[in-house]
């Protein structure tokens, strides 16, 4: 019988003051009474527009009939057709702009609880079930992967799946990418990442790391060492600074080295090796999901007062809702329309050696008021003259994007990239301007989020597939 | 893993390791830096590669013990390996080109100028090296860059070996004799290369430093290895990883570089202890 309740069916979580204070997951999942109900709520339209939503195109209807039925298994395998990384998904996609988006019951009420859903059967899998997904007959053809993050992981998986050999190339030590090295674990637990990977190892993917791709081995090394397809998913690359005086002070971090210290390297785990600035007050600037997860990590690892300091008001801020949500009810102070003008440093007049001397003190803003619309339609924020006040900060982190990284666009013949650096590629099949070579994820569009990133390597997989098909025959 | 396959003690506080890495050994130049980790749930440390045999598939590297990380990668053995050897990274020392060269060493950074000299020595530049150290017990590879040197001169600070004093009195000496060159490359500690370029600027000869901030990723990833350059008046952000690490010395904002270096003293101080501590404990 159907569920008709206008409400998701809650989510438990950890109370805001507690989580605050450590970095566990801040939802802790549906149990099977609450997924059985939550999929209840479910109308299994005939025509799917969420599954028109999503950008790997889930069979949405027919995994959560399965979960109605405790079918829970079954239900993942039907994930799993077309999504690599459904644990991922479950946790950080933004479904309330793509599958959940498009739900009837959202149209009077809230939609179905989509992501919760498969969140709970990834999650029911991984603890119930050691089934190696399965894969077609090996066709002998050797793909190679640059990066295991969301792209490359997902590209790897479709491969895997239809009968390739693919080997992934990681530059850092452990695979994940940003899902290791960006997310932090109260909002993507490490473990599950390593789940994920796992599964794909199961499959027969090689995963090689401490393989900068660009330095170790070029793409044509690549090619020479008789793959006949490369997928670059490298990812967003070089953090943006803002340009100010006092960004070189001792407590200014871009938003990458802050999250890779905290996650990659554990500072989060009070790791004995790895420094990290811990405690008093920390500006993030910038409004994006990354801000908000700098801005929780910092509060997790000590710190008295955090502020998200954004040039433009909470209707521009492009983080995701539910990140803000959390974020505000954990304590985390929202600066809006303020933009930093210059970080102020400590200097002892009297001794150069005083180790405090080239320490933030402060970061001096200045109050914005939102214009006119600029040529994307968003509401140019511009600067009040003489508004300006000094936030009393130790630490700034710099959350205001990412530039392309230009280690296999040097060291590569033939592989265009547009104005900004991103490398172009075909619609609809990812190809580069090399021919074999393909792309996609934030080395393509620069930053963006994890789904539309795996999307990305969806269509590059059967890009790549068809490609060596017509080759070989 | 990468295997441990030499080690050597060049001084009380200086180790030259090879390690098994034929990728990095494949492309290394003279110039770039690797990154590794000693064990599992380590730091990653960048080092400069200080030689490297792409037959016998192995990378030099030569560390100062200055911090728990390298206290950790001194007490591994022959036979023992590393978790993670990532590279080369950086871009090569730029040598096309060039004909008369000087070379001016400090301490560990001696190790990696040499395979600078050695590389020019091979091209038929002339090169003119001048190494300092502290006292003669620090003293490194000393054969080994006569050997790759047309004129060598050793310098230390308490007068042990060789002649008293610092780098930049040889230097200067040879500008006021009116010597010339292409190019002076130097690397050492800050301090030292920030009075290098200062010796040199009057003369105008190009000076390439080679800088070795605090990094993480290695691959332009996370700008915790940014620097400041001064570039016709304005201030322009780097990334040590990418865009070096050498650059152009008289562009280089030294005073930041030096104060960015000791943004986590205290840290590494007491890091440090706690590992000696712990290989005391080991020990007795």
């Amino acid at each position: 019988m159907a569920n008709m309740s206008l409400q998701k069916t809650p989510m438990p979580e950890q109370k805001p003051e507690v989580r605050a204070h450590n970095f566990q997951e801040v939802t802790t999942g549906y149990t099977e009474e609450m997924a059985i109900n939550e999929a209840l709520r479910c109308l299994n339209c005939k025509n799917m527009p969420c599954v028109a939503g999503c950008p790997v195109n889930v069979h949405i209807p027919e995994f959560i009939s399965l979960v109605k039925e405790g079918n829970f298994e079954g239900a993942y395998q039907v994930i799993n057709r077309s999504s690599s990384l459904p644990a991922v998904c479950g946790r950080v996609c933004p479904q309330e702009t793509q599958c959940e988006s498009k739900c009837v019951r959202g149209i009077k009420g809230e939609p179905v609880g989509i992501g919760r859903l498969e969140r709970f059967v990834a999650d029911w899998h991984n603890m119930h079930s050691s089934e190696t997904p399965k894969t077609a007959p090996s066709n002998g053809h050797r793909v190679a992967v640059v990066g295991s993050g969301p792209s490359g992981l997902t590209c790897a998986g479709d491969l895997a799946k239809a009968g390739f050999k693919v080997t992934v190339f990681e530059a850092l030590h452990t695979a994940g990418g940003v899902l290791v090295y960006g997310i932090p674990e109260f909002r993507l637990p490490k473990a599950i990442v390593q789940q994920e990977v796992d599964n794909l190892k199961a499959m027969g993917v090689d995963i090689e790391t401490n393989m900068i791709i660009g330095k170790t081995l070029t793409i044509d090394d690549l090619f020479e060492q008789g793959y006949e397809a490369v997928f670059i998913g490298s990812g967003a690359g070089l953090p943006n600074f803002m340009g100010i005086p006092g960004e070189s002070l001792k407590g200014v971090y871009s938003a990458n080295e802050f999250l890779t210290r905290s996650n990659l390297m554990k500072a989060y785990r009070d790791n004995p090796v790895t420094p990290i600035m811990k405690g008093g007050n920390v500006a993030v600037v910038g409004g994006g999901n990354v801000a908000m997860d700098a801005a929780r990590t910092a509060l997790r690892l000590g710190a008295e007062n955090v502020y998200i300091v954004y040039r433009r008001s909470m209707e521009e801020l492009p983080a995701r809702r539910e990140e803000v949500e959390h974020a505000m009810e954990e304590g985390i102070q929202f600066m809006l329309l303020n933009n930093p003008v210059e970080i102020l440093g400590y200097n002892n007049p009297d001794d150069k050696r005083d180790p405090r001397n080239g320490t933030v003190t402060g970061m001096r803003c200045i109050r914005m008021e939102l214009g006119e619309p600029d040529e994307r339609g968003r509401r140019r924020p511009v600067p009040v003259e003489g508004n300006e006040f000094v936030l009393d900060v130790d630490t700034v982190v710099m959350s205001i994007g990412t530039s392309p990284n230009p280690l296999i666009k040097s060291t590569t013949t033939g592989l265009d990239v547009n104005k900004r650096g991103g490398i172009i590629v075909e619609e609809g099949t990812g190809a580069t301007t090399r021919d074999c070579v393909y792309a996609g994820g934030d080395a393509v569009t620069g930053a963006a989020t994890v789904i539309s990133a795996m999307g990305a390597g969806k269509i590059a997989a059967k890009a790549i597939a068809e490609r060596l098909g017509e080759i070989k025959s | 893993m990468y295997d441990i396959v030499n080690k050597v003690s060049l001084n009380p506080t200086v180790t030259m390791m090879d390690i098994h890495a034929p990728y990095v050994a494949a492309k290394a130049e003279p110039g770039q830096f690797i990154i590794l980790r000693v064990d599992e749930d380590g730091e990653r440390i960048p080092l400069t590669i200080a030689g490297y045999d792409r037959v016998a598939g192995t990378v030099r590297i030569i560390f100062q013990i200055v911090g728990a990380t390298t206290e950790k990668l001194n007490h591994k053995n022959v036979g023992d390996s590393l978790q993670d050897f990532a590279g080369p990274l950086g871009v090569a020392t730029e040598l096309e080109g060039l004909k008369n060269v000087c070379i001016v060493g400090g301490g560990v950074g001696c190790a990696i100028a040499l395979p600078i000299a050695q590389k020019l020595h091979d091209m038929g530049v002339k090169v003119t090296s001048v190494v300092g150290f502290r006292s003669k017990d620090l003293l490194i590879l000393e054969d080994e860059f006569k050997a790759a040197s047309d004129e060598f001169y050793v310098m230390t600070d308490d007068g042990s070996y060789g002649r008293q004093g610092n780098v930049c009195v040889p230097l200067t000496e040879m500008f006021e004799a009116g010597r010339t060159f292409d190019r002076i490359i130097t690397i050492g500690p800050l301090i030292m290369m920030k009075f290098v370029v200062m010796t040199a600027k009057p003369t105008g000869i190009p000076c390439t430093v080679s800088m070795n901030p605090i990094m993480i990723d290695g691959t332009g990833m996370c700008g915790g290895c940014r620097l400041t350059l001064n570039v016709d008046g304005q201030r322009v952000t780097k990334f040590a990883c990418v865009d070096g690490p050498d650059f152009d010395g008289y562009q280089v904002d030294f005073d930041e570089a030096m104060s960015r270096g000791t943004m986590y003293r205290d840290f590494e101080r007491h890091a440090y202890e706690e590992a000696c501590n712990l290989f005391n404990k080991e020990a007795n």
